[in-house]
């Protein structure tokens, strides 16, 4: 196929402002882009540099609160900022289509998936309503769905998350346009699930000579899709270049610090050669209330100074067992010893001191502190409670605390959780779990919510607070780059039992368990040719749900 | 055509013209689609339909200008920070805002703005109006005026202690329930779908008639016909907040149910509770009325709105309008908390949250 290399989209310094505290703002503030037809962009950058807004811009769309202020957008010679409504409308959705973050919350619950995927072309009158299935059921047949002929006719909530990300892919295709916008596709799945969508979304995009904007902040997934790449910071252009040139040789020094991101690597440490651990978990099996077995004979053990990474997939289990550490959930069988002797399995009958040994921090930090509570009394409330600290001494103690978590005592001190940023909240969280003054703590995927440079800060801060403090984490998470980097010793789960487990060291070395092989190679790497020569070794079958059933079974 | 019909035509028409130079969209339309209904009223009605236009027209402007007046007043007065919030407010909000401060000031200094006793029998009953009454005498020969601002002090400060019991038990309650969770929650919601499966006015009666009409009796009778609502709503707002996961530290923490409803759940969510106060009240103020119109609510000779509306009745068969002043300090009252809850409730709806 000779594929036609026009201009498609033509950004012109861009401005858009947003609306906030009785004043427009710039967010974007001056961006040029420009998208041939079949060329796939990568747009980069933390959360807050605009990529979005502009994703949205390309559809000569402002959210609500927003607007464009200056600039000029220019669809395949039509141009979008002056146009009406109704021309634009007209866009979007035959010629623009636009695929969200989570597909799952983006389909109506209430309507079969293949209705909503035929909507788009009956209204815009392209194809009859039956010709508009055969071609749905044609789209999944590409996207590699399983049952391609009947899973159109399912509702969205009887299909995996992956499995609708593409089939969101699949809607986005239906009147086959020339401009998908994908934003964060992929994010909230799991690594192995994000191979298939990602496999899927490069061939249908190249098998119709569609251009894509790709909005993500993995760089490792974008260096697979784009064919150029652009970085954003704060609104701001920072570079643009080929996906190759910018991986190996990167102008700027943000995008340098971006590609450094993962260097950070804390070193081994073993467990002691005889004493008893610290957490130990034996035979543990568990269930939400009269459901299904969630965990199935789980036991582990972790010493006093360690880290002790927690993989798998989601719905593998890694959360439960924290729950049943942290006495949330008393298990069905087996126990959990602390240092020894048996902890009492229900979190209302363990004493204070057993309570303050053992403390959390959660994967969003936004539900996780009391919107309504100032930061002296979050962190100042456990020191208080366990210690019986008050007045000048518990103050003492917070600022104590706040200088740990690196942030100024006399400025955030009588702050409000929503007037902080999300890396400063988790530092919060953190903070919080250190004024109980534990000795085991347990991270639920802290920085899963997070920008990647936030995100490296808080585990350098989690590393250093081991070393001054002996702490011994259970570190909950799906990523693998932070495993390796904060991990001494890793479990791996799966269907919730311990498929394997030993130190970091031992683990990313092979020969692996099949599961933990998957896990290892479903993560992207920043080769560009990573998902190419994956899919060539394991074969366009043979990923995802269907390689982990294979494993499974 | 008598001059103000000529003045009134020539200030509508320099109006529209005058917005419609400057660009006023709104206030053009206004203006002029109500020059184009006053010449079919004035046809209709002739110089009094007018008139009454144009005094209309008049009262609204005026209450305009205190709200937005007060508005201002209030800015000024208050914090910063409340400032802030406050210049969000709309104009029927500030309305409303000023209506309830009129209140409280007539309920909180009753005896020295009344002119007279609220059981001081005057002059003779039914007497009009003169230079010692302002709005004339009620069915013993008592000053309306005076036994209006009496009124004030009992009517709405039995509204608002009985609003004030049943947010305690139904809010307690809730939070209670939504913290405890299992067989305790479900036994407060089916009591509480018991209760209000009893017509309220029906309990109310019942209530008063086995225990007296005692003002302490009222409001436990009041209070507990609406705590059920009450409980509802915060049952449902405490659920939401219950499975946050800043609740889920605090019990790991070990804290008791106390702290947990008084430092975590509370603080999340007064702002619907607030919003569902003003709302309560004005329900409640209406039983309350409703009782005392039927004789079994305040009894004589306290004053109180609702029996004055009852014992003044029989003055509207002679086309009197002075029974329908309680009613009207009721209704101000009602629609005022109205538009003041309405102003919050926009708030918390999370339109504009930070």
């Amino acid at each position: 196929m000779v594929k036609d290399k026009d201009v498609l989209l033509k950004i012109k310094d861009l401005k858009i402002q947003g609306y906030s505290d009785e004043t427009w703002v710039d967010i974007i503030k001056g961006v040029d882009l420009t998208l041939h037809r079949g060329e796939v962009m990568g747009l980069i950058g933390e959360s807050g540099a605009g990529k979005s807004t502009i994703g949205a811009g390309a559809m000569g769309y402002a959210r609500d609160g927003t607007r464009i202020s200056e600039g000029s957008i220019e669809f395949d010679g039509m141009e979008l900022t002056t146009a009406t409504e109704d021309e634009r409308r007209a866009l979007r959705g035959a010629r623009i289509a636009y695929v969200a973050q989570s597909a799952a919350a983006s389909f109506n619950p209430s309507h079969k998936i293949i209705d909503q995927h035929t909507e788009a072309p009956v209204q815009y009158r392209i194809q009859k309503r039956m010709e508009a299935q055969e071609d749905a059921i044609d789209l999944y047949n590409r996207l590699r769905l399983p049952n391609p002929d009947e899973i159109g006719f399912r509702y969205p909530h009887q299909v995996s998350g992956g499995q609708l990300q593409r089939a969101m892919t699949a809607m986005a295709m239906s009147c086959r346009p020339d401009l998908i916008i994908f934003d964060e596709p992929t994010t909230a799945l799991d690594v192995t699930t994000q191979i298939e969508v990602l496999a899927a979304i490069r061939d249908i995009v190249d098998q119709f000579n569609t251009a894509a904007i790709y909005i993500t902040h993995d760089l490792a997934v974008v260096a697979q899709m784009a064919d150029t790449i652009k970085v954003l910071l704060k609104g701001n252009e920072v570079e643009e270049a080929p996906t190759e040139e910018m991986l190996n040789n990167p102008k700027e020094d943000y995008t340098k610090s971006l590609w450094a991101v993962r260097s950070f690597e804390s070193p081994q440490r073993y467990r002691p050669e005889d004493g008893t651990p610290l957490i130990s978990v034996k035979n543990v099996d568990a269930a939400y209330a009269s459901g299904p077995k969630i965990l199935n004979d789980v036991s582990f053990d972790i010493y006093a100074g360690m880290t002790v990474a927690v993989v798998g997939e989601s719905g593998s289990g890694k959360s439960t067992t924290a729950r049943c550490i942290t006495g949330l959930l008393p298990p069905q069988k087996g126990e959990v010893l602390f240092n020894g002797t048996p902890f009492p399995p229900d979190y209302r009958n363990r004493t204070k001191e057993e309570l303050r040994q053992c403390q959390m921090i959660y994967q969003m930090a936004d539900t996780a502190l009391n919107p309504k509570v100032r930061i002296s009394e979050i962190i100042g409330r456990p020191a208080q409670f366990y210690s019986g600290l008050t007045g000048a001494a518990l103050k003492n103690r917070v600022d104590e605390l706040l200088d740990l978590i690196e942030l100024d005592p006399a400025k955030y001190y009588n702050r409000y959780p929503p007037e902080l940023s999300g890396g400063q909240k988790q530092r919060i969280g953190i903070a919080r779990a250190l004024a109980a003054e534990p000795t085991f703590i347990v991270c639920d995927e802290v920085t899963s919510a997070l920008d990647q440079l936030v995100a490296e800060g808080i585990l350098r801060l989690l590393d250093r607070l081991q070393d001054e403090l002996n702490l011994a984490y259970m570190f909950i998470t799906h990523d693998l780059a932070t495993v390796r980097s904060i991990a001494d010793e890793v479990i791996v789960m799966q269907h919730g039992k311990v498929v394997e487990q030993g130190p970091k060291d031992d683990m990313f070395k092979p020969p692996h368990h099949p599961y933990t092989d998957l896990l290892l190679s479903s993560v992207p790497e920043m080769d560009p040719n990573w998902l190419t020569t994956l899919l060539e070794e394991r074969g366009v079958d043979n990923l995802g749900d269907a390689a982990a059933a294979r494993i499974g079974g | 055509m008598s001059i103000f019909v000529i003045g009134y035509y020539a200030f509508l028409l320099i109006g529209s013209c005058l917005a419609a130079y400057f660009n006023k969209r709104s206030v053009f339309l206004l203006l002029f689609s109500l020059t184009l209904v006053s010449f079919i009223l004035g046809i209709v009605g002739g110089t009094s339909a007018l008139k009454f236009v144009a005094i209309s027209a008049g009262v609204l402007a005026m209450a305009a200008m205190v709200s937005y007046a007060f508005r201002e007043f209030l800015i000024m007065m208050v914090s910063d920070n409340m400032a802030k919030e406050l210049r969000t407010a709309p104009l029927t909000a500030a309305f409303g805002m000023f209506v309830i401060f009129t209140y409280a000031i007539a309920g909180i200094f009753a005896p020295w703005i009344a002119p007279f006793g609220e059981a001081e029998v005057i002059s003779s009953a039914f007497a009009p109006a003169d230079q010692n009454m302002l709005l004339g005498a009620d069915q013993l020969g008592r000053d309306m005026f005076s036994r209006i601002i009496y009124g004030t002090r009992n009517s709405v400060g039995l509204s608002l202690s009985a609003t004030t019991a049943a947010f305690i038990l139904g809010a307690g309650a809730g939070m209670l329930a939504a913290t405890k969770g299992g067989w305790f929650d479900q036994f407060m919601g089916r009591f509480a779908d018991v209760i209000m499966s009893i017509p309220s006015l029906i309990f109310a009666l019942l209530m008063l008639s086995i225990f007296g009409s005692s003002m302490i009796v009222i409001i436990c009778a009041v209070a507990i016909i609406y705590a059920p609502r009450v409980y509802r709503l915060t049952r449902a707002v405490a659920g939401d907040v219950v499975v946050m996961d800043y609740i889920e530290a605090a019990k790991l923490r070990g804290e008791g149910t106390g702290y947990l409803i008084r430092k975590e759940i509370l603080p999340n969510s007064t702002a619907p509770l607030v919003a569902e106060y003003g709302l309560e009240f004005c329900f409640v103020f209406l039983l309350v009325a409703g009782l005392s119109f039927l004789g079994l609510g305040i009894q004589p000779p306290t004053a109180d709105w609702g029996s004055m509306v009852r014992e003044n009745a029989t003055l509207i068969s002679f086309g009197e309008l002075t029974p329908l002043i309680p009613a009207a300090a009721i209704a101000l009252l009602t629609v005022a908390v109205n538009f003041v809850v309405d102003w919050m409730l926009f708030r918390s709806s999370g339109l504009k949250e930070k």
